[in-house]
């Protein structure tokens, strides 16, 4: 029965328009793929192996959330059968994942799917075929395109905002200084250095060093070094956690003291600036969206101490020094909410047009003040974030919110 | 569709008596594995949903690339880690012609065969003078640095930089009555058999001799005249020309290339795939391109923490039982059951 | 000038890192002849492991030698149970054999230890050595055991009967047989040994580039460069090559123009590949004649 109900509803989807409009009013429920009276099938890629699987963090968390989500008695009376596949960090498999979870397991919409090369391989396929790719789990700027790309939505501030924010901050507190930039060469590397350059405008030839580099390195220690041989006193480094680390390492080593800036990718106290040494990481100035779980100031915030129950519960023995941890379950309360929005209305359409409506909603695990808000137009639901400097034992937030300028 | 049926239908029942003759006539017992093997592959799309169809048409190409790889090292003995740059210029030339001048994806193929053969054919002249080990490096060095190029600032325009090309993907031609699935299905299977025929001839032929004669011992087949320099570039060039012809398929399929997909791991994959399905064979190399697209899937659902572990426990356990592969483990089944027959 | 004397430094400091991989590549290579494709994360499971103990409250020295003594037997063991059933087939089937061997201990160390980096201490601290800190008293310990352990490895080879007959057993098994050497173990011996070299390296090179599951990737590919730089039979020519890449990687990253930067290992691999030209087995190896 539901399997026809479902079909004539897609078939006659186009004239129910009006219908789909007024959910409350249609006595019957309209399901779209994946969806019955007890469950909700959703879909998610993660690289579970391969040289990328550091990230698995966020895939395993976020299945981890829906579990918890189903103990606690599902969604609207539905369980989410979260179904999370291996993609390696490789497009063409990460292609050929997602086409097994839209044509062979139906599912209503992804969550999460992570990595920009591996969304860039589904993002069309996606989009003709009409199925929510929502929350993808990369900081690119494309995923904000609701004329071009009206099936997809990305979740964090992007990169390039993060790369104006802190040339706005550079140009305020050292307008004349030299700029060296670490960032890793690749697709978030690169979109760093643009929002910076773009940022910077007509000053952007005060970056003097901009040196990158390979996931493979060794070490860093070669491009600090021209660094500070080439004068800079202002270093931004938007390395992940492992470089970062020996960035700052190697710059307190050699007696680089610049104004050290270091992206959200990087900031962990746990997972980078302990590892690096606190007296090292003194005065390093960051930006924020959400909170460092290994910041000691969270000890006594309720978001934290869900998020620290939530670990402990769902996934023991995890490492909490990892942001990857956070993200999954800040992604997951998102959805959640979606599908709380849509009712029994559970169509794919229905579920676009709820993710373009959430209205300063906040997940725990979201700096205090920062809300989520999307419309029909504006598909960048995280926009904010704050800056904070490292005082040798916690982050500092200082200064008012801060809005990317980046789509 | 009917040409197809009857032809299934033929073989069918001749198979029980072929499979009597083969047995004891080897040249013929092939022949009809050929023809069946073909005739089930093209039957397969009518009744597959086209995910499956999808990941059929990845096995083959995945099996065109390693059989590129097969003709450097199990014809002519030479050693590859590079092949992911070959199967990336021609997965980056099928991209930018396509995208970028708007030119037809089947002119893509023999363009991206033909860059790969002069790539190949050039990075021959220096592997003259390595071998084993350090030809290993060389090549390495190669696959290391595609990534690097692809990601290269300049070429952005081309390349799409670390973005990668998005591309469209083909629908089939003279208003078939097929989906878009089905039809690169065909497309590439008919681009296999070309490509599998060519190699075989290859093989047969005075200079597929040559070249494995030097594999065999090198001093000797220069002994003899064979002008060992020119046919071991020219077998880099041939390998290069399949695994980027490979490449091609591989874009358009998959409609996007990104530098992230030509990683050197994709050159592993090649070999861990030449290997299972044997060196130096040509049907072992579909065998090779079902091993390295499925058994990380039934890897990861066996566990997904453990993915790795148990991927590399089947690899393992697959060289355990057939050290040559699966072409070395057909022949022994093959020979026990013709000694069975003999006693 | 001082960028140049600076970036030789960090070069050498960097270099030891590889060295010390290209020394355990080079062990490797002198017992069983081919390489080992698993021999970084067997080095990264190593240091995991002293990880561990230091972390369960054990002092370093004691960790260190504990860490030795196991990864010998570990290698031993692989060689026993994973090798010795195929060393009969092709060099190309044990190549995947190496690549099944990587997938499983990258993939077992991340699901024990997890993917965040951690730190691990140094013997030698992290003081700055000379002024501008550019080599500190890690970097320079690290040379220091380099050299010394090169040295072991020389008396090894050439001054005792066991290292004579490794390295008969590798180089010409059906002899070495026929001579009396028990080739077999002789093969496992290599294994372990290649092994506890490695987790040496392993620990002293977690200090610099941090301890996490991926840490050797990177480190084993320089290594293996370096090592076919210098010559695969040469453990002098392995740390020489190993000190020559990191010197290359960080001129061309400093003073190629315009795409140096972004190209630093192409640069240095296509340099390797140019001296490899002109002498084809490495600038210290030996050229191996075949009887026909």
């Amino acid at each position: 029965m539901k399997r026809i109900t479902r079909r004539t509803i897609l078939a006659a989807a186009p004239g129910l328009a009006a219908v789909v409009a007024m959910p409350a009013l249609a006595a019957g429920k309209q399901y779209g793929p994946g969806v019955t009276d007890t469950e909700i099938k959703i879909g998610n890629t993660g690289p579970y192996s391969g040289p990328a699987s550091s990230y698995s963090a966020i895939p395993k968390s976020l299945v981890a959330y829906w579990k918890m989500i189903n103990d606690q008695g599902g969604i609207n009376g539905r369980k989410i059968n979260c179904i999370s596949y291996d993609d390696a960090y490789s497009p063409p498999k990460t292609f050929e994942m997602v086409r097994k979870l839209v044509e062979q397991d139906h599912v209503l919409c992804t969550c999460g799917t992570l990595g920009t090369p591996t969304n860039s391989a589904i993002w069309h396929y996606m989009n003709q075929k009409k199925v929510p790719q929502l929350f993808v789990a990369t900081g690119a700027t494309k995923w904000n395109d609701p004329k071009g790309h009206p099936w997809t939505i990305g979740w964090q501030p992007n990169y390039q905002s993060e790369g104006r924010i802190y040339a706005t901050y550079v140009l305020r507190e050292k307008p004349d200084a030299k700029i060296g930039v670490l960032y890793q060469n690749d697709d978030f590397g690169k979109d760093y250095l643009k929002g910076l350059t773009d940022g910077l405008g007509a000053k952007k030839s005060q970056i003097k060093v901009a040196a990158s580099y390979e996931t493979t390195d060794p070490t860093v220690d070669s491009q600090v070094i021209a660094m500070k041989s080439a004068g800079c006193d202002v270093f931004v480094n938007t390395a992940i956690p492992k470089f970062a680390a020996q960035a700052i390492r190697k710059a307190a080593g050699i007696g680089w003291k610049p104004l050290h800036i270091l992206s959200s990718v990087g900031n962990s106290v746990g997972a980078t600036l302990k590892p690096a040494g606190l007296e090292a990481s003194k005065d390093i100035v960051s930006d924020f969206y959400l909170k460092d779980p290994t910041d000691p100031k969270w000890t006594n915030d309720s978001g934290f101490k869900w998020w620290s129950a939530f670990m402990d519960k769902y996934m023991p023995g995890a490492d909490k020094t990892d942001v990857g941890y956070v993200i999954g379950p800040s992604f997951g309360p998102t959805l959640a909410q979606v599908l709380k929005q849509c009712g029994d209305n559970l169509t794919r359409e229905n579920v676009m047009k709820q993710v373009a409506s959430l209205h300063n909603f906040t997940v725990p695990m979201l700096l205090p003040g920062i809300a989520i808000n999307t419309s029909p137009t504006d598909f960048a639901p995280v926009k904010q974030v704050q800056m904070a400097r490292f005082d040798g034992q916690r982050w500092q937030l200082f200064g008012g919110l801060l809005k990317g300028a980046v789509g | 569709m009917t040409m197809q049926t009857d032809e299934i239908a033929a073989p069918a029942q001749a198979a029980p008596a072929a499979l009597g003759r083969a047995m004891a006539r080897v040249p013929s017992g092939r022949a009809v594995a050929i023809v069946l093997a073909v005739c089930g592959a093209a039957v397969l799309p009518l009744v597959l949903q086209s995910f499956v169809i999808f990941q059929m048409t990845q096995v083959m190409i995945y099996a065109l690339a390693i059989l590129g790889l097969n003709i450097l090292t199990g014809y002519n003995g030479q050693f590859s880690l590079g092949h992911s740059a070959f199967y990336a210029i021609g997965a980056y030339c099928a991209a930018i012609m396509m995208s970028h001048w708007g030119i037809g994806y089947v002119w893509t193929l023999p363009a991206a065969g033909a860059l790969c053969f002069v790539v190949g054919f050039v990075f021959g002249v220096p592997s003259l003078r390595l071998q084993g080990l350090y030809l290993a490096l060389a090549t390495f060095a190669l696959a290391a640095a595609m990534p690097q190029i692809l990601k290269f600032h300049p070429f952005e325009h081309f390349t799409g930089g670390v973005q990668g090309i998005i591309i469209d993907k083909p629908d089939p031609p003279f208003g078939l009555p097929i989906d878009a699935d089905q039809w690169l299905y065909y497309f590439t299977l008919v681009v296999l058999l070309v490509m599998f025929a060519g190699a075989a001839s290859l093989a047969r032929s005075r200079s597929g001799r040559a070249i494995m004669a030097i594999r065999d011992n090198p001093t000797a087949a220069a002994a003899m005249g064979i002008n060992t320099a020119l046919y071991k570039t020219l077998t880099f060039g041939v390998s290069a020309f399949y695994t980027g012809v490979a490449g091609a398929l591989g874009a358009i399929v998959v409609q996007f290339v990104a530098p992230d997909s030509f990683s050197f791991f994709l050159s592993i994959s090649f070999l861990v795939g030449l290997v299972i399905g044997g060196v130096g064979s040509i049907p072992g190399c579909i065998v090779g391109g079902f091993f390295v697209l499925f058994v990380p899937n039934i890897a990861e659902s066996v566990s997904r923490g453990l993915a790795g572990v148990v991927y590399g426990v089947i690899m393992l356990l697959v060289i355990f039982v057939m050290p040559s592969g699966a072409a070395g483990l057909a022949r022994y089944v093959g020979e026990r059951a013709a000694r069975l027959r003999r006693s | 000038m001082q960028l140049l004397l600076q970036q030789i430094l960090a070069g050498l400091a960097s270099g030891a890192i590889y060295a010390l991989m290209a020394l355990a590549v080079v062990m490797i290579y002198l017992a069983i002849d081919h390489l080992n494709f698993a021999q970084g994360e067997m080095a990264m499971f190593s240091t995991f492991i002293a990880w561990q103990l230091i972390q369960w409250g054990m002092p370093y020295w004691a960790a260190f030698v504990i860490v030795v003594i196991v990864s010998f037997i570990g290698g031993v063991a692989i060689e026993r149970i994973v090798f010795k059933p195929i060393h009969n087939a092709s060099i190309l089937a044990q190549l995947v054999a190496f690549i099944a061997l990587f997938t499983i201990i990258n993939s077992s160390a991340g699901q024990i230890w997890d993917f965040t980096i951690k730190s691990f201490p140094s013997p030698f601290g992290h003081k700055p050595l000379l002024s501008g800190g550019l080599i500190d008293t890690h970097q320079a310990g690290m040379i220091g055991v380099t050299i010394a352990m090169l040295g072991l490895l020389y008396l090894f080879f050439r001054g005792t009967r066991l290292g004579l007959a490794m390295r008969a057993a590798a180089a010409n098994p059906e002899s070495a047989r026929l001579v009396g050497i028990r080739v077999g173990w002789m093969t496992a011996l290599g294994w372990g040994m290649a092994a506890a070299i490695g987790a040496v390296a392993g620990m002293l090179i977690a200090p610099v580039v941090f301890l996490e599951p991926n840490m050797m990737l990177g480190v084993l590919l320089y290594g293996f460069a370096g090592a076919v730089l210098g010559g695969l039979t040469s453990p002098a020519g392995a740390v020489f090559g190993g000190f020559a890449v990191g010197i290359i990687e960080n001129l061309a990253g400093t003073y190629v123009p315009y795409f140096g930067r972004e190209m630093k290992l192409t640069i240095a691999l296509v340099v390797i590949v140019a001296v490899l030209m002109v002498r084809p087995t490495g600038v210290f190896g030996r050229r191996v004649v075949s009887r026909v």
